[in-house]
């Protein structure tokens, strides 16, 4: 099925590397994202989960070259938007139309001194989007509508506005350019959990009614599961399990992937106590000096040998679902 | 074990002493705007041995009910009516000294964000000592020294004796947490309130810090309040559950019957709202309509009325009162579990007239 689908995006061996200046021309490097490769279908819904610090958010700003890569390719639409190897890469603003973000922190990423209508009028202008000046009022109208909020809220400025709102501005200023693929960059995390369904609900909505892509980013990886077709995980830099999300929950290959299911807190009193919970031990490492090897090797229940000497390969175990750990391999799998 | 303690709160005698009851407990933040009842008029009862969880979203007063039993309530709030007893004793006739003998001796709790509560200019050790010492002048600093390292170990710190001596920048999240643990605990109080203490971390240090705090709940047999805005961690570890909306308790009662037998439509309604991970396969969500409620301007009846599905007229005039919906002392506050006897009533007078 994914092999008639037109593939959308497609990114191989995506590196990021955030340098820290340690003294004199000495810089050591946070290696936010490590060798990920990913594709997505047209009209897919992929998931990103990670804890904090797995590089999800920077994978998914680097895609639309918020953040320059340092390393890797970038296919979007047949067309190669970055290439590692290449000086100059193409121009990103004719992309900009195409490919939107949504991000994380509705109050932070609204300009706090322009008004709705502004905010959302800013994109439609920068891309020469409206013919007359009415033809602008009505687009942004219509995208309010879209989103659920008032006509009139066009002139209200976005501390007017509850979190759940201000992230409809948000969502509204994301498709006032009518784009194709969108970063939804844990888009709903910072609000209550009785708004949280009304935007994932909206969300899909939006999906289906236009046809969009979007790449999904969250910790949660219920909420991932819910929206996602397919779910990557992430840790510390690596995709360490990708599969389609029904697939990943019933039979989780990674270990990592089998604890971050089983940390999920359950809201059913019987079935949470009576499961059993893999516990890891320690904290992640930090990423400025990632472990050797599999870097999961220093909190995995399973660590072998091998796993601090070398990464192990990624590789397809099943029809769509790939892995990279070690047992895997060995156990012939 | 844990079916044990449920059924002996279902059987709850009234002879034997709560370790802290709240009645009617009312504060309100006189902002410039106007008052704000953060808190209106919560009761609850919280049992010897026992986990007791408040869910609520942002600004149903849940961490400032908390705040007002343990004396930390910060100008403009102001509790106006009500009254929290610490067994027997009403806590809010206590004087600040009175009552800075018991913050941190009988009661204690854990916040939020560990990096904001530890002071980063001080050891990890040293803030310890410093909590401990305060209440037990006779212990030396070296004794206290040596509690404070078991203390740690207790919470699952490895390398304890190098850890006292650090300072909170050194260490992760998690750890951090666990030393926030450690501190409250270090004087044995009697109950501890845990305000989000898992929210700002990752879900699997979250379930390291469930964990622990499971585990040190059975040790300790020390009364625990557990604040959250996640269902999935109130199943997890509370024995019973209040849930608040807008100020109210909409619904209270042991963690079974709240999961299994939601009666109020706002219990309902977060549970039905919730993507499950053992779904089998896609279902769509069904969210609750509607904004949260502004605090300034609140409605005139149920403050959930607005966003109710099965809104009725009266629910719009006239609160609810919490009424008894099942064993156990399972209560909540909603018409529609009267209307049967509302709508007898009417029918009664009309026949009457």
């Amino acid at each position: 099925m994914a092999e008639e689908q037109k593939k959308l995006l497609i990114v191989e061996n995506l590196k990021k590397y955030f340098p820290i200046k340690m003294g004199f021309n000495k810089y050591k490097y946070v290696q936010a994202v490590e060798d990920v490769s990913f594709s997505i279908n047209k009209g897919e819904t992929l998931g990103l989960v990670g804890e904090s610090g797995c590089g999800k958010t920077t994978c998914g700003r680097t895609v639309l070259r918020l953040y320059e890569p340092t390393s890797g390719k970038i296919i979007y639409d047949g067309n190669v938007i970055f290439n590692g190897e290449s000086k100059n890469n193409p121009d990103m603003l004719p992309y900009r139309r195409k490919m939107q973000m949504i991000f994380q922190d509705p109050s932070a990423s609204l300009d706090p001194r322009m008004t709705v209508g502004e905010i959302i009028g800013e994109a439609i202008d920068i891309h020469h989007l409206a013919a007359s000046k009415k033809d602008r009022d009505d687009m942004i109208r219509m995208l309010l509508e879209e989103v659920g909020l008032n006509t009139e809220h066009s002139n209200r400025y976005p501390h007017e506005f509850s979190g759940g709102q201000q992230q409809r501005v948000g969502i509204a200023r994301a498709l006032a350019v009518q784009p194709e693929f969108i970063v939804c960059d844990e888009p709903i995390s910072a609000l209550d959990v009785s708004i949280q369904s009304q935007v994932v609900n909206m969300l899909e909505d939006m999906q289906k009614e236009k046809d969009l892509t979007y790449l999904f980013i969250a910790h949660d990886i219920s909420v991932v599961r819910h929206i996602s077709n397919r779910i990557g995980v992430m840790y510390l830099g690596n995709l360490v399990e990708l599969a389609e999300s029904y697939e990943l929950s019933r039979n989780p290959l990674h270990p990592y992937t089998k604890t971050l299911l089983s940390a999920v807190p359950i809201p059913d009193p019987d079935k949470c106590r009576a499961r059993r919970r893999i516990v890891l031990e320690g904290d992640i490492p930090s990423p400025v000096d990632p472990p050797s090897g599999c870097r999961f090797h220093t909190r995995c229940p399973y660590a072998m040998a091998c796993c601090s000497e070398s990464r192990p390969p990624w590789k397809e175990y099943a029809p769509g679902h790939f892995a990279a750990c070690w047992l895997l391999e060995k156990s012939g799998g | 074990m844990k079916e044990e303690k449920i059924e002996n709160i279902g059987t709850s005698e009234p002879k034997q002493e709560k370790l802290l009851e709240v009645k009617d407990l009312k504060v309100s933040f006189f902002t410039p705007v106007g008052e704000v009842k953060a808190v209106d008029g919560i009761s609850y009862e919280l049992n010897y041995d026992e986990v007791m969880g408040i869910v609520g979203e942002s600004g149903s007063g849940k961490s400032v009910e908390a705040y007002s039993i343990i004396g930390l309530l910060q100008s403009p709030g102001k509790v106006v009516g009500g009254s929290i007893k610490f067994e027997g004793q009403d806590v809010l006739d206590w004087d600040k000294k009175r009552m800075r003998a018991f913050r941190g001796n009988q009661i204690s709790m854990i916040f939020q964000n560990p990096m904001t509560c530890l002071n980063p200019v001080y050891t990890v050790g040293n803030q310890m000592v410093e909590a401990l010492r305060c209440h037990h002048k006779e212990i030396s600093k070296a004794e206290a020294k040596e509690k404070a390292v078991e203390m740690l170990k207790l919470v699952g710190i490895n390398n304890a004796e190098k850890r006292v001596d650090q300072y909170p920048h050194e260490l992760s999240g998690g750890m951090r947490q666990r030393v926030m643990i450690a501190m409250a605990l270090i004087c044995s109080p009697k109950v501890l309130i845990a305000d989000e203490p898992t929210t700002a971390l990752d879900v699997t240090i979250q379930a390291q810090i469930l964990e622990l705090m499971k585990d040190l709940q059975k040790k300790t047999h020390m009364a625990i309040i557990f604040i959250t805005h996640n269902l999935g961690v109130v199943a997890e570890i509370c024995d019973r559950v209040s849930v608040m909306y807008a100020g109210h308790i909409v619904e209270q009662g042991t963690c079974q019957d709240v999961f299994y037998h939601p009666h109020h439509p706002y219990t309902l309604g977060l549970l039905r709202s919730m993507p499950k991970i053992d779904a089998e396969s896609y279902e769509r969500l069904i969210p609750i309509e509607g904004t949260p409620v502004d605090l300034l301007n609140p409605p005139a009846g149920c403050s959930f009325g607005p966003r109710c599905e099965h809104c009725m007229k009266i629910c719009l005039t006239q609160k609810p009162p919490l009424v008894p919906v099942g064993e156990n002392n399972h209560i909540a506050a909603c018409w529609l579990l009267q209307k049967d006897a509302i709508l007898a009533g009417k029918k009664e007078a009309e026949q009457n007239g």
